[in-house]
């Protein structure tokens, strides 16, 4: 049982340049007041997730697979799979952009919408999972969140959005080791 | 008091804090609350605990009695009284369901029931207290007998369900199974006479008028001839079963129809809903709040509506609402934010 990356010939794209925000607070502003989030903010908490997400995915996969047939083959091919040829993040990859965020911060709601790379990723649920994860960590209490695959990105599209906002689903899938582990190895480094 | 008139408020007697993660479900300890026994209920969430909570006699306020932890591995997600009161059973991810005895006040784990493959997501006791139900996302139904001693047997297996199934429920007073799913259906099981055998006697689906996504739970009226259900497809619908209206099968079953579907009132997916003893239906919602509805006697209107609506009633999703036990108007619910609140149901002057 061979498995390989669901997309070799990944397009890398620029990362964009951060917009710097500049706090201007006048003095008779109400300090208790909700702030505000933007599209940028939501985006800035995303875009590093998962620069693991392509290399780690597929092997935590494989040394599952491995545990249960011990088989020297897969070794073989996680080894491969570990060349460091793919350290991109979702950013990277355009996966999620900051046009994939859409904000409504009145109504305390964010969308975001992700495309993957290939049609028939099988690891759209993992990502969604993170970003699910991810957003729930990083944004006040009081946002709901919906995400969402691309329309017409994947061939599963209705299964994996009912599945990624059923969070009963999501919940026992992040307690779950191994999913847990590969969402925990995806954001590491968007606390570093 | 005429529920179709005056107005009402859902007034919040107390928030109860102490679970550090979010709150998935609750129960009215049945046996409590009346005669001079002050009323008890347990709660169960993501923190992995159990916990029991009781009306203080003196001052009506409510504190915790018991923390279960170190029995359940993963989150706890659903949680059931025995009619009597006495046993408390716990559904959790962790694969397996607990009994818990109420031994002079401390609770103890006094069986565990393994079979499920994954996830276990609800938990009910039937009317007469000697059998269990269980559901996992394996998409199976098991069907357990409550030996003496408290130990359980598994009698049955139903497959059926083509997904997780996510909540059990048996009808309050006769020996049948309700089951809802992702799948979007509601399923009706039946014993084949003496034979500890059962089988699917009617399956609610889109093609019936059910629910077009998930259905979350449901629950019955007083009288166990209507039943409500509510799903990720933002409606409530009721249900009815009337021998008058459709005849009962060869084996007595009368099967179930479509009555009414409520929409429109929640934003966002409907976990919980409940039925209370006189009538009135609350459900809670994953745009935080809480909706009560009642039937509606006028001739040419609804068959139900809107009897008040609790916007924020938690800061974040409302995963179960249940009305007390007994003859009183209160409600219990329990959220993502951590707390469980209890609301009594008041007119307004």
């Amino acid at each position: 049982m061979v498995r390989e990356l669901s997309n070799k010939n990944h397009v890398v794209y620029e990362r964009k340049k951060r917009r710097i925000h500049h706090l201007v607070v006048p003095a008779d502003v109400d300090e208790y007041a909700i702030d505000p989030i933007d599209q940028q903010e939501v985006f800035d908490i995303l875009k590093n997730l998962g620069s693991f997400n392509w290399i780690w995915a597929p092997f935590f996969f494989l040394i599952f697979v491995a545990v249960i047939f011990i088989s020297l083959t897969v070794l073989h091919h996680i080894r491969d799979i570990k060349d460091p040829e793919y350290p991109y993040t979702l950013e990277e990859l355009q996966v999620v952009t900051e046009d994939s965020v859409e904000i409504n911060d009145k109504r305390s709601h964010v969308r975001v919408t992700f495309t993957p790379t290939v049609g028939n990723c099988s690891l759209a649920p993992a990502i969604g999972l993170c970003l699910q994860v991810k957003l729930m960590r990083s944004l006040p209490s009081r946002y709901k969140v919906d995400i969402r695959v691309a329309p017409g990105t994947l061939h599963n599209e209705a299964a994996v959005n009912k599945q990624l906002n059923d969070k009963e689903r999501t919940a026992a899938a992040s307690e779950n080791p191994i999913m847990g582990q590969l969402v925990e190895e995806c954001l590491a480094p968007t606390y570093e | 008091m005429d529920l179709l008139e005056g107005n009402f408020e859902l007034k919040e007697i107390q928030k109860l804090e102490g679970h550090t993660d979010r709150v998935w479900n609750l129960a009215w300890n049945p046996a409590t609350g009346i005669s001079g026994i002050p009323a008890m209920l347990a709660s169960c969430s993501g923190d992995k605990t159990v916990r029991i909570w009781q009306q203080n006699s003196f001052d009506t306020s409510w504190e915790c009695k018991a923390v279960l932890d170190e029995t359940h591995t993963r989150t706890v997600r659903s949680c059931a009284w025995s009619p009597c009161g006495k046993l408390l059973a716990t559904a959790s991810f962790d694969a397996t369901t607990s009994i818990w005895a109420n031994v002079g006040g401390d609770f103890e784990c006094v069986s565990t029931l393994e079979g499920h493959e994954n996830e276990v997501k609800s938990v009910s006791w039937n009317p007469a207290g000697s059998l269990l139900a269980t559901c996992s996302r394996d998409k199976s139904v098991w069907i357990w007998e409550v030996l003496p001693g408290n130990e359980c047997e598994c009698l049955s297996i139903l497959q059926g369900h083509t997904q997780d199934v996510k909540m059990v429920q048996w009808h309050p007073f006769l020996d049948l199974l309700f089951t809802c799913s992702y799948d979007n259906s509601i399923k009706i099981w039946a014993e084949d006479g003496d034979s500890d055998d059962w089988h699917c006697v009617q399956t609610l689906n889109e093609a019936s008028n059910g629910h077009s996504s998930t259905v979350w739970a449901l629950s019955f009226n007083a009288t166990g001839d209507r039943m409500v259900t509510c799903s990720d497809d933002l409606s409530l619908k009721i249900w009815e079963s009337d021998p008058k209206a459709t005849p009962p099968a060869e084996d007595g079953f009368t099967p179930w129809r479509h009555v009414s579907t409520l929409a429109g009132y929640h934003d966002r997916t409907i976990f919980s809903v409940h039925w209370s003893r006189e009538g009135i239906i609350a459900s809670g919602a994953a745009d935080d709040a809480i909706r009560l509805f009642v039937r509606n006697e006028e001739v040419d209107g609804p068959s139900y509506k809107l009897l008040l609506r609790k916007e924020k009633a938690h800061e974040m999703d409302v995963n179960a609402v249940q009305w007390s036990s007994q003859e009183t108007r209160l409600l219990a619910s329990a959220s993502d934010d951590g707390t469980i609140k209890i609301w009594e149901l008041a007119s307004v002057a």
